[in-house]
């Protein structure tokens, strides 16, 4: 049993922790040595804070600290470098947030600490969220513990690899355009990407605010349940954050699938979906048809704008979002410049990745006068498009099944060369940001390679109860999230 | 405008940018305050720090209705924050929240007095925004220079009411501008002081041939931070357009700004095109819902307006337009008079007094009606003791600049000094016989048909009782004492 502390879930921490059976340095430690062994090759963590992390087991331990008794006591959690933490580094992997340092904890990780979660480690990502493989972090790629040529999807590909890895328990990322649910495919875990509005964006770094939504990585669908009723709600510190959210039960969870129909875009999935994505696709279908749930076709005719649509609306606000960092109040500013143009101009130049600038300059082309009706309107009224086609799939369906990324986890390089083709390795992500809807990446298989694929179970405003059952279900049955990397045998 | 400019007219539009008065700035709770130490009411949200989010302050929305709602504007129901992109040190979000496409209010108007009369002027549409920080550039006495940036000001939330080029003349944008902060100061949602900048104002203008129907090309006048700028500044810059237009040049759209020791309008230095600002609905907030019964709420609020109260003071108290005007300029005077009048009852001579000598010792010291010495009360008792007789005319005045300078209530000050008027008609009697026996000469010559002689008797019967006898008494005891035979 010890040997395997770091891979247990959260509840099971909470049972031995009140049965005295272990501490929570115990379970942080286990956490610890695995960053300790790993972390060299893998490349999680921007930052792991594990001494910080152990004292802060003992203070629980000790009964010191009034969250000993929270849901999530001596859990080590892992956050994803573009959420800030008061006090530690958070830098979006950019070379222009070096050495930032927040002044304040975003709402999702003060409530996590508030229920006695570990903070252990901010985790690498693309720059700001922009890139779908963790290349693009400006300071090292993060790998796939699966296999370590492979990217571990991204851009929250640090915080996957982290609770891949048995090097945390739950991590947060972000999920712009699949940024959760992707790496989550990639690395088979269960990633959520809630309802927009569901969990407060404060505190996190704007990459895109309209799309933008605080995610969750996790081992099993409990895990996942508890920290989503703890970091949702409505926020003051969040103007998006919605009144209308509701706790899930995982009671209702457990129920099983009789009566639940899901839909399938098929026209949408026959452009360019790898075979072994397919073949895992239809048995997870199957699985379901066989646990009761009844699947049908359905048409969702703009779906395939989803792109474009992205594109431009999320280049358009991080253009404007990413414009603060200009070298005058915190992070990076040039060493050598002329007067105040010369030092945005030489700050900025230095300070962001090649994936970043590419977008700013189409963010700025997009909202500017003369292009702004052509390119920014028009993306916006394709979104509402895009949102009407799964209002109507919802009228028919509980919930849309979908692979998640439409191919198993790629080679480094292999699509850096060709921004295009990276970007369309979220098309089956994009469009439920584009809509605000929830979904989540579940476990469903592996290819020939042993490489693991994920299914997105996407379902209506709010609907995380229904969508956590689809996958809990499915899960139960197939059992593929029980297997884990064999990373001793990669490191001999 | 020259004599020689008069072929000319200019057309003027205002924009006028009002703080608020609320406790908190309009994205965060931090406070507002004038004049605290660089940077001491600031926090990671109005410093436009990674993640955090603007929360839209309640108070700002509610103030702005009140504007909205005196201005006669239509509020939309839903109007949308947009984000206003540029660079510059003193925005530390490298853009600022505000209403672009849809504000929160548009077409209204707004009544001025331009030479006692009233007019009428359009406005364009009322928005909300946030205000930017302030950066300083200390003098130089090194080899570095340095700019120190002061983000106190930061999300400080402001309207912007912008008219329509209705304005014809510096003097009706005077006129204008002074009408809009009386409104705003009524309303209680600006205090109005150009000096610290809750006030500021830029000016479109461009001229054109009278008769013309095409606009000519305007120019920008901005941060005009005093009343007398914004008259001093459009007329210099209209007498450009015209000397500009005579020798056939033409107007370049510039934006211009307004040098108040050197009186000129200087060209701003901007290095290259116009701005871009890239407008686009703030994801960050949701659209702003005003429902009916919020503003009904707010109406039911609102205080008497200006011109609703002139127009009452005319009707109710019987004034001249003129006395109307000035004593509803400040609310803090209306109320004044009105208080005035509740106690003494004399309409007109409470305005009399409060026009000549309350606005002269007031404006002896600098100050407002707050700061004015004599209250209320002790003017209408002042008025009271005129009335009925207690004291004259003359011991009045003397009684009021008693008043000025202590602070005290007329009564004391008449029984003090033995202000009290006589009114015994024996004791007057006696005056003037006395009179008459050392101007024996004086008689004569009244006598003989001089009328002058008699107010030069009655004078000296005023001197003789040091003021205080009944001038009403002494002109008809000494017509009585000189037909006697
Ligand atoms: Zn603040």
């Amino acid at each position: 049993m010890n040997e395997d502390i770091h891979y247990l879930p959260a509840h099971s921490i909470r049972e031995l922790l009140k049965s005295r059976n272990i501490g929570a340095e115990d379970v942080v430690g286990a956490s610890a040595r695995r960053i300790g062994k790993f972390d060299c090759r893998v490349r999680a963590y921007l930052s792991a804070i594990t001494e910080q992390a152990i004292s802060a087991a003992r203070a629980i331990d000790r009964g010191s600290v009034s969250a000993s008794d929270g849901l999530l006591s001596g859990v080590p959690v892992a956050v994803k470098n573009n959420i800030c933490t008061k006090g530690i580094e958070t830098n979006c992997a950019s070379r222009i947030l070096e050495g930032y340092i927040p002044p304040y904890d975003s709402t999702a990780v003060q409530r996590l600490k508030a229920a006695g979660a570990i903070l252990i480690g901010k985790t690498n990502l693309d720059e700001f969220g922009m890139g779908s493989s963790t290349e693009n972090s400006a300071f090292f790629p993060t790998r796939n513990p699966w296999n370590l040529d492979k990217v571990p999807g991204g851009s929250s590909g640090g915080s996957a690899a982290a609770v891949s890895a048995g090097m945390a328990t739950v991590a947060l990322g972000s999920d712009t355009g699949g940024s959760v649910r992707q790496p989550a495919g990639f690395t088979n875990l269960f990633g959520l990407k809630p309802t927009y509005g569901a969990v407060s964006r404060y505190g996190l770094v704007a990459f895109a605010s309209s799309l933008d939504q605080i995610g969750i990585f996790s081992r099993d669908i409990e895990d996942c349940a508890t920290v989503f009723n703890l970091i949702s709600g409505y926020d003051p510190m969040d103007s998006t954050s919605s009144t209308l959210t509701r706790p899930v039960s995982m009671e209702e969870i457990k129920k099983g699938l009789d009566g639940v129909k899901f839909g399938i875009p098929e026209s949408f999935l026959e452009e360019g979906v790898n075979e072994e994505v397919s073949s895992c696709f239809e048995k997870a279908v199957s699985a379901l048809e066989s646990l009761g749930a009844r699947a049908e076709r359905i048409e969702l005719p703009n779906l395939k704008y989803s792109v474009a649509s992205y594109y431009l609306v999320a280049n358009a606000e991080a253009s404007s979002n990413l414009a603060r960092y200009d070298g005058i109040r915190y992070g990076k500013r040039a060493a050598h410049y002329s007067d105040i143009s010369d030092m945005y101009d030489k700050t900025r130049t230095e300070g962001f990745g090649r994936e970043v600038k590419r977008r700013i300059m189409l963010g700025t082309y997009a909202l500017s006068s003369g292009y702004y009706d052509e390119y920014y309107l028009r993306a916006q009224k394709v979104r509402t498009l895009i949102k009407a086609d799964f209002e109507a799939a919802f009228k028919k369906v509980n919930a849309v099944l979908m692979p998640t990324s439409p191919t198993p986890p790629f080679g480094f390089g292999e699509k850096l060369v060709d921004p295009l083709s990276m970007y369309l390795s979220d098309i089956f992500t994009l469009a439920v940001n584009l809509s605000g809807i929830p979904s989540i990446s579940f476990p469903s298989g592996f290819s020939a390679e042993g490489l693991p694929v994920g299914t997105q179970a996407i379902g209506p405003s709010f609907s995380e109860e229904l969508i956590f059952r689809i996958a809990y279900n499915f899960s139960e049955k197939c059992g593929f999230h029980n297997k884990r990397p064999e990373l001793e045998k990669q490191f001999k | 405008m020259k004599n020689s400019s008069s072929e000319y007219e200019a057309i003027i539009g205002l924009e006028i940018h009002a703080q608020l008065l609320t406790q908190s700035k309009l994205f965060c709770s931090c406070g507002t305050n004038f004049g605290e130490p660089p940077n001491s009411q600031v926090c990671p949200i109005c410093l436009g720090h990674p993640g955090v989010l603007p929360v839209l302050n309640e108070k700002a929305v509610e103030l702005a209705i009140r504007v909205a709602l005196a201005a006669s504007t239509t509020i939309r129901k839903e109007s949308i924050f947009a984000r206003k992109n540029y660079f510059y040190p003193d925005l530390p979000k490298s853009y600022q929240i505000s209403q672009y496409e849809k504000p929160l209010a548009e077409n209204g108007i707004l009544e001025a007095e331009v030479d006692g009369e009233a007019r009428t002027i359009g406005l364009k549409r009322i928005h909300l925004e946030e205000d930017a920080g302030k950066s300083f550039h200390p003098e130089k006495d090194e080899d570095e220079q340095f700019t120190f940036v002061d983000l106190n000001r930061c999300g400080v939330p402001l309207i912007e009411i912008v008219t329509e080029p209705d304005i014809r003349s510096p003097k009706e944008a005077h006129s204008y501008l002074l009408s809009l902060k009386q409104l705003l100061e009524f309303l209680e949602v600006c205090d109005g002081n150009m000096e610290k900048g809750s006030l500021r104002c830029d000016a479109n203008v461009s001229v054109r041939l009278k008769g013309e129907r095409e606009m000519g090309t305007k120019s920008e006048i901005k941060n005009i931070n005093s009343f007398k700028g914004v008259e001093k500044g459009l007329s210099f810059e209209i007498e450009r357009q015209i000397e500009l237009l005579k020798r056939g040049e033409r107007v370049k759209q510039e934006t211009l700004l307004w040098d108040p020791v050197k009186e000129v309008c200087l060209p701003m230095r901007s290095k290259e095109e116009a701005h871009d600002y890239r407008y686009f609905p703030e994801p960050d907030l949701l659209p702003l819902v005003i429902s009916g019964e919020m503003v009904e709420e707010i109406r039911k609020g609102l205080p008497e307006l200006p011109n609703e109260r002139r127009k009452r003071f005319i009707r109710q108290y019987g004034l001249p337009q003129h006395d109307a005007w000035l004593l509803t300029s400040v609310r803090s005077l209306a109320d004044y008079y009105e208080a005035v009048v509740s106690e003494c009852g004399d309409a007109k001579t409470a305005s009399n007094w409060i026009m000549t000598e309350v606005l002269r010792i007031v404006s002896e010291k600098a100050g407002d009606i707050s700061s004015c010495p004599i209250s209320s009360h002790s003017l209408s008792e002042l008025i009271l003791l005129l009335k009925d007789g207690t004291i004259s005319g003359k011991i009045a005045k003397t009684v009021f600049e008693e008043m000025a300078k202590t602070g005290k209530g007329p009564r004391s000050i008449v029984e003090e000094k033995g202000f009290v008027q006589v009114t015994d008609e024996e004791q007057i009697r006696e005056f003037i016989l006395c009179v008459l026996k050392e101007n024996q000469e004086i008689v004569t010559e009244y006598l003989g048909g001089k009328s002058k002689s008699f107010t030069f008797l009655v004078g000296q019967t005023m001197k003789l009782s040091k003021g205080m006898a009944n001038p009403e008494l002494v002109n008809r005891i000494l017509r009585e004492e000189l037909s006697k035979p």
